[in-house]
């Protein structure tokens, strides 16, 4: 973060001579189109969105100052909240490691031996750029009764009409699918690039002691990687936790509020219910579980994530 | 994990009898960039399997009706009814919706783009008072979700009388920290001397800017500008918030409100959702060297 600074620019202190004055202004130009932006549309709405949790604010009337009854409310007598809490958490526990054991595996599935492999990475991540809206639309086609999937597994394995999207359990098991199909691409990049920084010297080393295999993976691979395994978790950790769209398209939240999120909770309380500080107060929540949660990612890294290059 | 189970092993010179099969320490030797067969087949099996949602969602375009809960399921139906494509558009205003969309997906790229480039600049070459804090805020509200914004974000346009307007579709997410950060680490790595001569001569930040640090930082700016055209053009719950007429749908709302009106018209909302792909489709597989490379540097991943 550092910088040295150019010979020019050292000699003139920022704000106390002309030329500094000038560096200033120069700066201050570059800076304003984005600042600008930046403090009205991403700092104030962050502020403001703690704030809002301590209002009832309709969207349309007045809205009036209510300390933490919101909150009071969610734990207390809100029916679906803690649903909604559970079936996030539960989504989150199922998605991140699926996510993560696709995505290694096929980054080191896709080696130096397969061929063409640029072009099977870019298909493999060819779900995770077309809209996720289109694509939950589809599985949804596939996964409804008498849909490809209902005919596959009742008439090709004769195990009677299914309805996929309709039990508690299996809804959600396909929004977990769904989601996996959908978002492991990114990971696969992000390991694939990390793969193949790895000096293959280290393997070669280990070949000719004769380290096993699933030895160089766990000994060499996983700690080298650790670093984009570390930050992959992070991120992926932190957009499972919002996930809306996969199941407003599949399910609809349902059956009953099997698969209702967290995210879809506030969409509901806020935009169809018009309670914009039930809705804040739930996405308070959201960010102060979401905050922790990363909190302990980055306590645990010192643990097992490995730093040299 | 199983890149290497199908592998073909080097013979290895071993003292066991012929015929059995070499069991030694130095069996595991492989060469590891001659070419894989097995290995290459049954990914290339898996990689059908996992497009066949995608196969599925274009054979169902081009079905008739009737056809598309078929028993048992066919991947061509009686005829192929290109017909559905031109049905879909009509049926809906789907291309009311697809130029909504780039509208604002271009919009908000062209504006993120300058907007970062900027910045970056700033934060990484000029030397002004405070500029480190600054960047520190920056980057602290890259780890709030968009998702928790939203509710303040609808409040402020509401304050601002701008919902159901392209300028709240654009402006709300044109501003994240994600650009400049991203850019700021990469004009770090070009090295200053490169701009040095210029600044003797005289040449002005901009000049400098522009003519000197754009062009070598061409491919970083390109990865930032699919990446934010996909965000916009893919976007759901944020024009499904702020947008209540079908003059301003976006694609994707489009599709969602396709899925309520229609629901039964399965043939033409998947035509509908094949044509939504085609974009960022086509876009990826153009830049998929850039992309690929840039994820690796900027981190996109983890979604």
């Amino acid at each position: 973060m550092t910088l040295v600074a150019p010979a020019a620019a050292r000699a003139a202190t920022p704000g106390n001579t002309a030329a500094g004055r000038r560096a200033g202004l120069t700066a201050l130009g570059f800076l304003a189109p984005s600042g600008l932006g930046f403090l009205i549309f991403t700092l104030l709405p962050i502020v403001g969105s703690i704030a809002l949790a301590f209002f009832s604010w309709p969207i349309l009337g007045d809205h009036t100052f209510v300390g933490g009854r919101n909150f009071v409310t969610l734990v207390t007598t809100d029916p679906v909240f803690f649903r909604a809490l559970r079936n996030t958490v539960i989504f989150v526990v199922l998605y991140v490691p699926v996510n993560f054991v696709i995505s290694l595996g096929l980054a080191v599935w896709i080696s130096p031996r397969i061929r063409l492999r640029g072009l099977y990475r870019v298909l493999f991540f060819l779900p995770a750029v077309t809209p996720i809206v289109a694509n939950a639309l589809v599985w949804r086609l596939m996964l409804q009764p008498k849909g490809l999937v209902d005919d596959l597994l009742s008439s090709g394995l004769g195990l009677g009409p299914t309805n996929l999207l309709g039990g508690q359990v299996s809804a959600m098991v396909c929004v977990v699918a769904m989601s996996v199909w959908q978002g492991f691409g990114y990971n696969m990049l992000v390991f694939s690039a990390g793969l193949d920084a790895i000096n293959p010297n280290l393997y070669e080393a280990a070949d000719i002691d004769g380290v096993s295999r699933w030895r160089q993976f766990w000994t060499i691979t996983v700690p080298m990687l650790s670093p984009s395994m570390f930050f992959a978790a992070v991120l992926t950790m932190i957009t499972s936790f919002q996930v809306f769209s996969q199941p407003y398209i599949l399910t609809g939240g349902g059956p009953g509020a099997a698969t209702q999120t967290m995210v879809m909770y506030m969409y509901q309380k806020g935009f169809q219910f018009y309670s914009l500080g039930m809705a804040s107060a739930i996405s308070t929540v959201l960010l102060i579980i979401i905050v922790l949660v990363t909190g302990l990612q980055f306590l645990g890294q010192r643990r097992f994530v490995h730093y040299d290059g | 994990m199983t890149a290497d189970v199908s592998a073909t092993v080097r013979p290895v010179p071993t003292t066991a009898a012929p015929g059995t099969p070499p069991r030694g320490r130095r069996v595991n030797r492989v060469d590891r960039s001659r070419p894989a067969p097995v290995s290459q087949i049954l990914l290339t099996l898996v990689l059908l399997v996992f497009m066949i949602p995608f196969i599925w969602m274009v054979s169902t375009s081009l079905k008739p009706g009737n056809e598309v809960f078929a028993s048992p399921p066919s991947l061509v139906g009686s005829e192929i009814r290109l017909a559905n494509f031109s049905e879909a558009w009509s049926y809906v205003p789907f291309g009311r919706y697809m130029v909504n969309g780039m509208v604002v997906a271009v919009l908000g790229t062209l504006l993120v783009c300058v907007t970062s480039i900027l910045a970056a600049y700033a934060f990484a070459r000029l030397e002004f008072r405070g500029r480190e804090l600054i960047f520190l805020l920056y980057l602290i509200t890259l780890m709030v979700p968009q998702e928790v914004m939203i509710v303040p974000m609808f409040i402020l346009m509401q304050q601002l009388g701008w919902t159901n307007s392209y300028q709240a579709l654009v402006l709300p997410w044109a501003f994240s920290a994600f650009g400049t950060f991203l850019l700021r680490q990469f004009f770090l790595n070009i090295p200053k001397e490169l701009e040095e001569a210029a600044l003797v001569d005289g040449a002005s930040r901009l000049r400098i800017l522009t003519s000197i640090v754009l062009p070598i930082a061409r491919p970083a700016v390109a990865v930032l500008a699919v990446f934010t055209f996909i965000n916009y053009w893919n976007s759901f719950l944020w024009p499904l918030i702020i947008t209540n007429s079908t003059d301003l749908f976006t694609v994707p709302v489009g599709l969602n409100g396709f899925l309520g009106q229609q629901g039964s018209q399965w043939h033409l909302l998947m035509a509908a959702s094949t044509i939504s792909m085609l974009p960022t489709v086509v876009m990826v597989l153009l830049l998929q060297r850039h992309l690929v490379r840039g994820i690796a540097l900027s981190g996109l991943g983890g979604r």
